[in-house]
């Protein structure tokens, strides 16, 4: 699709589907069900938004846990410093990662959690996404004495690294992803009691074929100006339930009725901002205290943050169309498509500026703003060089700025607030802003 | 006519550790007139461990990439990396932006942590000539196929060698490189038994610089300087000291300045650490027959070390301590971290709660590779040693 003209509008009728309470319904639910998990003996796997696993796990009827999750949610309900600073209390640095902190915080107040009590795992799995993941699963192996399994992920090695499927490099990955894969199979089936049901992989596997498929169309419609939705606000209600509903059934019908709702939207023409003015990339990780706060100081200038990579990222790299499980092979399949996706999540932060460089030009955006976590190495150590490189050699105008995941003493909102004014200052002065002047609204 | 001068152990070992301090101060690579006889170029590697029998068998000089110490003024870096980031990795990329590791042939970092993985990508847009790439190693070498895995890795890196500086890497240079570094394995172990079983003859800082020079001149004129070293001292006669002895761990990537080891030894006797050990990864002899890069690979999985930054389930993190602590007799735990090095500061958290629970006395400490003040760690070690010696009375 391009972002100058919308061929084949969606039929302009208001629809019913709200997004948002959807995905806050389907949340408050799956923390429900998490309430539950121990007093039902249900399997209880913890697992991380990149490189989980979900599929495998999904098929041993593990509930999942998603601590990172779990720890943006103290940020989002405000409570994240009473964690943050019981971890640090317990004796943690203040210069490790918040949500491991926020998590720890959970442990020691017995995994009593705003959204509910968050049930002990009989499984860890960790993978080298992020340095940090398999830091963190160590601390459960220690403390909580729960069974952890590593899952090695391998990346991009170098730029212009370009591995398809079928190569020999991918061939030779994807051996070793699956031969983890067939370990931790043995210890699901240790820990479960259950033998490994391959047509449930394969069932599985078809639903996030349908989901990653309505995702894409998502991701895709926000090429569209005005853009639908705020990646960086809706975008993460959506990325939610990606990872939270990976594989079920209310999980399908949510990309389902999302893509439906935002091409009807679009089919309207209504942006998400009433005027749209300057379309943006956001990279990096929100800070989830100020979230809202954050998108309004950038929606007041009628900026949009039409792409986020942490929409990549975070979704564990699944974010093409290619990367479609063959159920007829599930288990090869599933190596296949892992070994892509996860060097697709890992080369979107170690060679960033090679997948911005697309992402720039896929959403046609005027600005990308950067957003350099103080403690996340796996986002922010390289994010300062790279906005170097997309601000000269790209000659695409940025914006750097610096708080935190979810510790709110790292928010300053009139430093960031002025940060945000003279960008946009400067990008009227390059010329931009005339209200919709230079882009073509889609109109039904 | 002038009389033969004896031979003195201690001018020797002098002599010796002089050109080590030499070696472990530089920063610079050696440039092209510079390079030892039979290297055509440098290949930087940062820590922990990197297979350097490959880059030694292309030819390639292995370098060492341990940041820039505490003398390094930081111009380009700071803009290019927060400053949240740790010292080793900024201090490396202030190196590459302003030119002192611009003549390398290539550079590789490893998945140790995120900083570091961020290193190749800050290299391939910055220094694009080089070979920069990432080497995956991996963090779950319990799956059968991890040797495979790994030595497919390696072959990869030997194929891009290859192809970097044109020349074949063959089976038997590869063997050639494997025996020069199994006498350098040997020879590091022999320094470390004798820190162990006789720690007044040679000091933790000796010790580091001994090691640290393998970083900046070939294996095998670093065997030659160690076997030398050795020799003195094995022959020193210095008295044992009423010193508590003590394992020092946190010193795997970033580099602890001089100045803090030189504080330590006043007071203690480190009996046994960790600094540099990816220079000591292998623990063994690797296969001297056979496959080599098979041998390598293997090596890694069933005869190596342990650390913060790699995952077995083998090597309980407070199980390795603990067995530090008891091969070398130890007292206490010196237990460090990198500011800012989040594997570090993980690990040093765990140990202490541990040793707690253990009842083992130890002292926690930070540091950073640009520190410049020691007066007040000196005074904690002192008085941690000297708690540690009225207990012990």
């Amino acid at each position: 699709m391009s972002t100058a003209t919308l061929q084949h509008p969606a039929p302009a009728a208001a629809d019913d589907f709200d997004p948002r309470a959807e995905g806050q319904r389907l949340i408050k639910e799956w923390y429900a069900q998490l309430e539950t998990a121990n007093a039902r003996n249900a399997a209880v796997a913890n697992v991380f938004v990149m490189g989980n696993a979900v599929e495998i796990l999904r098929a041993f009827d593990f509930e999942l846990v998603f601590p990172e999750i779990n720890s943006l949610q103290t940020g989002v309900r405000k409570a994240s410093e009473e964690y943050i600073r019981l971890s640090e209390d317990y004796g943690m640095s203040p210069d490790v990662c918040s949500y491991v902190k926020a998590d720890v915080g959970l442990i020691l107040k017995e995994n009593e959690h705003p959204a509910g009590r968050i049930p002990k795992a009989s499984l860890a799995v960790a993978s080298n996404m992020c340095g940090t993941f398999i830091k963190w699963a160590e601390i459960w192996e220690r403390w909580l004495k729960t069974p952890t399994f590593v899952l090695d992920l391998p990346g991009q090695r170098a730029a212009g690294w370009q591995v398809r499927p079928g190569d020999a490099q991918h061939a030779a990955d994807a051996r070793w992803v699956e031969a983890q894969f067939q370990e931790l199979i043995a210890q699901c089936e240790r820990i479960t009691g259950k033998r490994f049901d391959m047509d449930k992989l394969a069932e599985v596997e078809a639903r996030v074929n349908k989901m990653v498929d309505h995702w894409n169309n998502v991701m895709a419609l926000n090429r569209q100006c005005p853009a639908p939705f705020n990646a960086m606000l809706d975008g993460l209600t959506y990325i939610g339930i990606m990872n939270v509903h990976r594989g079920t059934e209310e999980g399908v019908e949510f990309m389902r009725r999302l893509e439906e709702h935002l091409k009807a939207k679009v089919g309207r023409g209504e942006g998400r901002v009433a005027e749209e003015r300057f379309r943006l990339l956001f990279s990096g990780t929100p800070c989830y205290v100020s979230m809202r706060r954050l998108v309004e100081l950038f929606e007041t200038w009628g900026g949009v943050f039409a792409y986020s990579d942490y929409l990549t990222f975070a979704a564990g790299g699944m974010d093409a169309t290619e990367l479609r499980y063959d159920t007829s092979r599930p288990l090869e399949s599933l190596a296949e498509v892992t070994a892509l996706a996860a060097q697709r999540g890992l080369s979107n932060q170690f060679f960033a500026h090679e997948r911005l460089a697309q992402q720039i030009k896929d959403y046609e955006v005027d600005g990308v703003v950067f957003h350099g976590i103080k403690s996340c190495r796996f986002v922010s150590s390289g994010m300062a060089d790279t906005r170097e490189f997309i601000n000269k050699r790209l000659d695409v105008p940025t914006l750097y700025i610096e708080s935190d995941l979810i510790d709110p003493r790292y928010w300053s909102d009139a430093q960031i607030k002025n940060r945000v004014d003279a960008f946009f200052e400067a990008l009227h002065q390059r010329g931009g802003g005339a209200p919709l002047a230079r882009k073509t609204v889609a109109t039904a | 006519m002038n009389a033969p001068v004896p031979y003195d152990h201690e001018i020797e070992l002098s002599n010796v550790l002089e050109r080590c301090n030499a070696a472990a101060r530089e920063t610079a690579i050696p440039s092209q007139d510079e390079l030892p006889e039979g290297f055509s170029g440098t290949l930087g590697h940062f820590p922990v461990y990197f297979p350097e029998e490959i880059a030694h068998a292309a030819g390639l000089l292995p370098v060492n990439i341990l940041g820039g110490g505490n003398k390094l003024e930081m111009k380009h870096a700071d803009a290019r990396m927060g400053s949240f980031v740790c010292s080793i990795c900024r201090s490396t990329t202030e190196l590459g932006l302003n030119g002192t590791l611009q003549g390398m042939t290539g550079f590789v970092t490893h998945p140790i942590c995120d900083a570091a993985k961020h290193l190749a990508g800050i290299w391939s847009r910055n220094l694009p000539d080089q070979l920069a790439q990432i080497l995956y190693l991996p963090q779950n070498v319990n799956t059968p196929g991890a040797a495979r895995y790994i030595a497919a890795e390696y072959q990869r890196l030997r194929a891009d060698l290859e192809k970097k500086t044109g020349r074949a890497i063959d089976d038997e240079a590869l063997r050639n490189s494997i025996r020069s570094y199994n006498a350098n394995r040997r020879l590091l172990r022999e320094l470390y038994r004798i820190r162990r079983d006789e720690p007044w003859k040679v000091s933790c800082t000796e010790s580091y610089l001994l090691l640290r020079a393998r970083t900046r001149m070939p294996c095998e004129e670093h065997n030659a300087l160690l076997a030398r070293a050795l020799d003195a001292i094995r022959h020193r006669s210095l008295p044992a000291q009423d010193k508590p002895r003590v394992v020092f761990v946190g010193g795997f990537c970033e580099q602890p300045p001089l100045e803090m080891l030189e504080a330590i030894d006043e007071t203690c006797y480190v009996v046994d650490d960790d600094i540099l050990v990816g220079l000591r990864w292998l623990t063994a002899d690797v296969p001297e027959t056979g496959d080599p890069i098979w041998a390598l690979a293997e090596s890694y999985v069933e005869r190596s070390d342990a650390s913060p930054v790699q995952h077995d389930a083998r090597k309980m993190k407070e199980d390795y301590l603990m067995d530090m602590l008891r091969k070398s007799k130890a007292d206490a735990a010196i237990l460090t971290a990198a500011k800012f090095c989040e594997p570090g500061l993980d690990e040093q958290l765990a140990w202490s709660k541990h040793l707690d629970a253990e009842n083992i006395p130890y002292l926690v400490l930070e540091f950073e590779e640009k520190m410049t003040s020691f007066e007040q760690m000196s005074m904690q070690v002192e008085t941690f040693a000297e708690s540690l010696l009225f207990a012990l009375a």
